[in-house]
C-alpha cells in the first residue's frame, strides 16, 4: 500500500531504515561536537588572552559560530522526530541539567553580541566574564548527560563526569587548531601549545574512563568496549589525537584542525558504538521499539535526507567564505 | 507557565526576524543596486539590529525546542510521530540557511560578489520565512489534527501518522500562516516606521531615515487592511473549528445566538476578571456574533461555554481578543493618515504625525503577543485540541520546585535578555544620531521611543 506521495505506508523503504536514522542523529550529534565544541574552545581560550589577540577571537567566531550552534537543534529535531520517547527521556529525565545547558549556552551566545555594541571597559570586562563561564560550563555539563545517556547512569556519577571533563578538553584542542589555522606568529604558537596539552588531558579522560567502564560495567557497556567497532574507534582516537600533536608541532596547522574534527567523530561514534542497538540503556530500550512507524519515518527520509545534503553544501559554502587568515579588523578582503 | 514564558520572548524575536526580512532585501538590493549612500546607511542599521534579534531568536529559540522534552514529555511522545517531522525540517530546511547565509551577510560584504550578497539577504529572509511555516505546521496541527490514528505504544496510546498531506497541511494552517506572517511585517513595520519618524523629527530632510518612513507608511497601508480583512474570515473559521476558543473569544455563555461586542467597559473589578454580558457595558449589535461565526445567518447558534466542564481562562481570552483587534484598527487609521500626508509630500513636515509613529512603534507587537494569547490559551485545556489536555502533557516527574526554580531563572534571564536588547537599541539609535550630525544626543527634553525611555 503506498499513499499519494509514493511513500510506503506499512514498511520501511528499507528495512535498515531505523538504523539508518539512529545514524543521522549521531552524525548531527558529532557534527555539533566538532564545530560548536571548537566555538565553546575558543570561547575558554579567550580567558588567556590579552584585548588585541581577544578581538581576533572574537573575529573568527562571528560569522560561523550561530550556524555551528543549530547542529544542536538538528540534533535534537531529529532525534524527536525518529525517536521521540527517547527525547522526551532524555530531556525530562535529566531536567536540571538539560535547563542548565540552555542557559549557558544562552549566555555563551549573547555575550560576545553585547559585548561588541559598547566601547566601555567595564561592561567588556563582564560581557567577557559571561562568554568564557558559558563556554566551559555549557560541553562540561553536556558531556556529563551524554555520559549519562550513554551509560545509563544518575547525572553525576564517575563515568559521566569523566565524558564531560573529556569533552571540555576535545573542545579546547577544536578551538586551539582552529585559531592556530586561522592566525600566525605568537598567537598561533601559544594555541600549538594550549592544544597540545589539551589533546593529551583528552586522551588520558578517555583512557580512565574507559577503565572505569569495563570495572563498573554500567548497562553493559564493558563488555562491548572489546568489540571491533569499539576498538576502532578508541584506535582512531588515539591516532587522532597523536597525528593532531605531530601536526600541530611541524605547524600543519590546517592539518591538525582536520585531525581534531576526527577526534570529535572518533568520540561521537564511541557513543553510537556504546549504544547501539538500544537507545536509551536507562530503560532499556531498543532502536526498534522506540522508532515512529514506517510512514512517518518515510516521510522524514524523503523530505529531510536531501535537505542535510544541501546544508552540508551551505557549510563548504559558508567556510570558503570566510577561509583565510583572520585579524583585530576581522577577515580581511 | 515557563513554556508560555519563553514562547512569549522568542515569538519577539522570531516576529523580528521575519518581519525585517523583506526591509533587508530591499535595502540590500537597492544598495547594492545603485550604490546610495542612503541605502547603505539603512542596510547597515537594520542588518545590526537584525543580527541582534537573530541571536536572541537562536537562544530563546533553542530553550523553547528542549522544553518540549524537558516539561512536556508525554506531549512529545504522544505526538512526535506527528510534530517531529516538521520541527526537524525548520532545523535543517530553515533555520541552517538563516544562520549560515546571516553569516554571510553580516561579515562577508567585501568577501563575496554583489550578486551572491544580495543572494544571501534573500535566503536569509527565505529562511525566516521558511521557519515561520514549519512551526505553524506543527502549531495549526495542535489547533486542527488531523491525518492521525491513535495507537498504543510502550503502554502509551500516542498519535501515528496516517496521511502526511492531511497531517502537514491542516486546515488551519494557511489562516494562521497568512495571519502570523502579516502580523510579524506589522509589527515590524511599526517599529521601523518609529524609529524613521523619530530620526526624521531629529533631521527634517534626511534623506535615508524619510525613505525608510515612506517604505514603511506604504508597507502598512497594504498589510494593515488585509490583516482586517482576512483577520474576520479567520475569526469564522475558528468558530467553524473551535467551538470553546469562539465562545471565549466571545464570552458567551449560553448556547443560542451570539451577540457581537463591538466594545466591551467593564464596569467594575468583577467585570474585568470574569467578562460576561451582564456586567459589562457594551455596545453590541444583536446577533451579529451568530452573523460573523456562520457566515451571513443572524440566528445561527453559537456554542456556549456552558456546555463545557473545563474552559479557558475566559478573561484573558476576550481581553487578549479585544485589544488585538482594537490595535488592529488603530494601525489602518494611522497607515490611512500617513497615506494622506504622502500624498500630499508633507509627512515630515507633520510633528503631530511622527509622534503618534513613535508612540505606536511597540504597539505591533502588543497587538501580535495579545493575538498569540487568543490562540494559545483560547485553546486550553487542551494542548492538542480534543487529543491531549495540557495538564496530561507535562512532565510526572518534574517536582515544583525544581520547576519554580527554572521558570524565575528564565525569568530574570529573559528580562535581562530584553533589557540588554532594548539598551542595544538605544545605543545604535545613538550612534546614528551621531552620524547623521545631530548634535548632542543628551540635550536636555529630547524626544525618547516609548520603549527606551525606562531603561534610562
Amino acid at each position: 500500500m503506498t499513499d499519494p506521495l509514493l511513500i510506503p505506508v506499512d514498511r520501511y523503504l528499507v528495512d535498515s531504515l531505523p538504523s539508518v536514522w539512529f545514524g543521522v542523529v549521531m552524525f548531527t550529534l558529532a557534527m555539533y561536537v566538532a564545530l560548536d565544541g571548537m566555538d565553546f574552545g575558543i570561547g575558554m581560550l579567550f580567558a588567556t588572552r590579552d584585548e588585541h589577540d581577544r578581538e581576533t577571537l572574537l573575529a573568527a567566531f562571528g560569522p560561523i559560530w550561530d550556524a555551528n550552534e543549530v547542529w544542536l537543534v538538528a540534533f535534537g529535531t531529529t532525534l524527536l522526530a525518529a525517536f521521540p520517547p527517547v527525547y522526551s527521556r532524555l530531556l525530562s529525565e535529566h531536567y536540571l541539567v538539560a535547563i542548565a545547558i540552555v542557559m549557558g549556552l544562552l549566555v555563551r551566545g549573547v555575550a560576545p553580541e553585547l559585548r561588541e555594541q559598547r566601547d566601555d571597559r567595564d561592561w567588556q570586562r563582564s560581557c567577557d566574564r559571561l562568554f568564557v563561564f558559558g563556554s566551559a560550563i555549557t560541553p562540561l555539563l553536556l558531556g556529563t548527560l551524554v555520559g549519562s545517556w550513554v551509560f545509563g547512569t544518575d547525572v553525576f556519577t564517575l563515568p559521566s563526569l569523566l565524558t564531560g571533563v573529556a569533552l571540555v578538553a576535545l573542545c579546547v584542542t577544536g578551538g586551539a587548531s582552529f585559531l592556530a589555522a586561522k592566525t600566525s606568529g605568537s598567537l598561533a604558537d601559544e594555541m600549538t601549545r594550549y592544544g597540545t596539552v589539551s589533546t593529551g588531558v583528552y586522551l588520558v579522560a578517555v583512557v580512565v574512563l574507559l577503565a572505569v567502564v569495563s570495572v563498573a560495567d554500567p548497562a553493559n557497556a564493558g563488555s562491548v568496549l572489546t568489540t571491533l567497532p569499539a576498538v576502532t574507534a578508541i584506535v582512531a582516537s588515539v591516532a587522532f589525537g597523536a597525528g593532531g600533536i605531530t601536526a600541530a608541532r611541524r605547524g600543519r596547522h590546517r592539518l591538525w584542525f582536520a585531525t581534531s574534527l576526527g577526534l570529535s567523530f572518533a568520540l561521537v561514534g564511541l557513543v553510537a558504538v556504546l549504544l547501539y542497538p538500544t537507545i536509551y540503556p536507562a530503560s532499556g530500550l531498543a532502536i526498534g521499539a522506540v522508532v515512529v512507524s514506517p510512514l512517518a519515518l518515510n516521510v522524514t527520509t524523503v523530505l529531510g535526507l536531501p535537505v542535510l545534503l544541501l546544508v552540508l553544501w551551505y557549510f563548504v559554502f559558508l567556510y570558503r567564505t570566510f577561509a583565510g587568515p583572520v585579524d583585530g579588523d576581522g577577515y580581511g578582503s | 507557565m515557563q513554556f508560555g514564558w519563553t514562547i512569549t520572548v522568542h515569538i519577539l524575536f522570531a516576529a523580528l526576524s521575519i518581519g525585517l526580512a523583506p526591509f533587508i532585501i530591499y535595502f540590500t538590493w537597492k544598495d547594492v543596486r545603485h550604490d546610495e549612500p542612503a541605502y547603505t546607511r539603512l542596510r547597515e542599521f537594520w542588518i545590526k539590529v537584525f543580527a541582534v534579534g537573530f541571536v536572541m531568536g537562536t537562544v530563546t529559540g533553542i530553550p523553547m525546542s528542549f522544553q518540549f522534552g524537558t516539561n512536556f514529555p508525554v506531549f512529545s511522545e504522544v505526538s512526535g510521530e506527528l510534530i517531529g517531522g516538521p520541527l526537524a525540517f525548520e532545523a535543517k530546511m530553515a533555520f541552517f540557511l538563516e544562520a549560515v547565509f546571516l553569516g554571510v551577510l553580516l561579515f562577508g560584504r567585501e568577501r563575496v560578489s554583489d550578486r551572491t550578497y544580495v543572494l544571501s539577504s534573500v535566503l536569509t529572509g527565505v529562511g525566516a520565512w521558511l521557519s515561520g511555516f514549519w512551526i505553524l505546521v506543527v502549531n495549526a496541527w495542535m489547533q486542527t489534527p488531523r491525518g492521525f490514528e491513535l495507537v498504543e505504544r510502550n503502554g502509551m496510546e500516542v498519535a501515528q501518522l496516517t496521511d502526511p498531506v492531511a497531517a502537514f497541511l491542516t486546515p488551519r494552517l494557511p489562516w494562521m500562516y497568512v495571519h502570523m506572517m502579516n502580523a510579524s511585517v506589522i509589527s515590524v513595520t511599526l517599529v521601523v516606521a518609529g524609529i524613521s519618524a523619530y530620526f526624521v523629527w531629529r533631521k527634517r530632510d534626511s534623506k535615508a531615515w524619510n525613505t525608510a518612513l515612506r517604505m514603511a507608511i506604504v508597507l502598512l497601508l497594504i498589510t494593515a487592511p488585509l490583516q482586517a480583512i482576512h483577520g474576520d474570515a479567520y475569526g469564522r473559521h475558528v468558530a467553524d473549528t473551535q467551538e470553546q476558543k469562539f465562545a471565549a473569544m466571545e464570552a458567551h455563555y449560553d448556547t443560542g445566538q451570539a451577540d457581537l461586542h463591538l466594545i466591551a467597559i467593564p464596569t467594575s473589578l468583577d467585570a474585568m476578571t470574569d467578562p460576561r454580558t451582564d456586567n459589562l457595558y457594551t455596545i453590541s449589535l444583536p446577533a451579529v456574533g451568530s452573523f460573523l461565526a456562520s457566515g451571513g445567518d443572524f440566528s445561527a447558534e453559537v456554542v456556549g461555554l456552558h456546555e463545557y466542564d473545563d474552559n479557558p481562562p475566559v478573561a484573558l481570552v476576550f481581553w487578549s481578543f479585544r485589544l488585538m483587534v482594537g490595535l488592529g484598527f488603530l494601525f489602518i487609521g494611522l497607515a490611512l493618515w500617513g497615506g494622506n500626508l504622502l500624498r500630499k509630500g508633507a509627512v515630515a513636515d507633520r510633528t503631530r504625525y511622527l509622534q503618534a509613529m513613535m508612540l505606536a512603534s511597540p504597539l505591533g507587537y502588543v497587538a501580535l503577543l495579545t493575538g498569540w494569547y487568543v490562540t494559545e490559551i483560547g485553546r486550553q485545556p487542551w494542548v492538542v485540541q480534543d487529543v491531549l489536555k495540557t495538564s496530561d502533557a507535562v512532565s510526572q516527574s518534574l517536582t515544583a520546585a525544581e520547576a519554580t526554580g527554572t521558570l524565575v531563572a528564565f525569568v530574570l534571564l529573559y528580562i535581562a535578555l530584553l533589557t540588554a536588547f532594548g539598551y542595544v537599541l538605544k545605543w545604535l539609535i545613538a550612534s546614528e544620531l551621531e552620524r547623521m550630525g545631530v548634535r548632542d544626543p543628551d540635550e536636555a527634553g529630547r524626544p525618547q521611543l516609548p520603549w527606551v525611555s525606562d531603561d534610562d
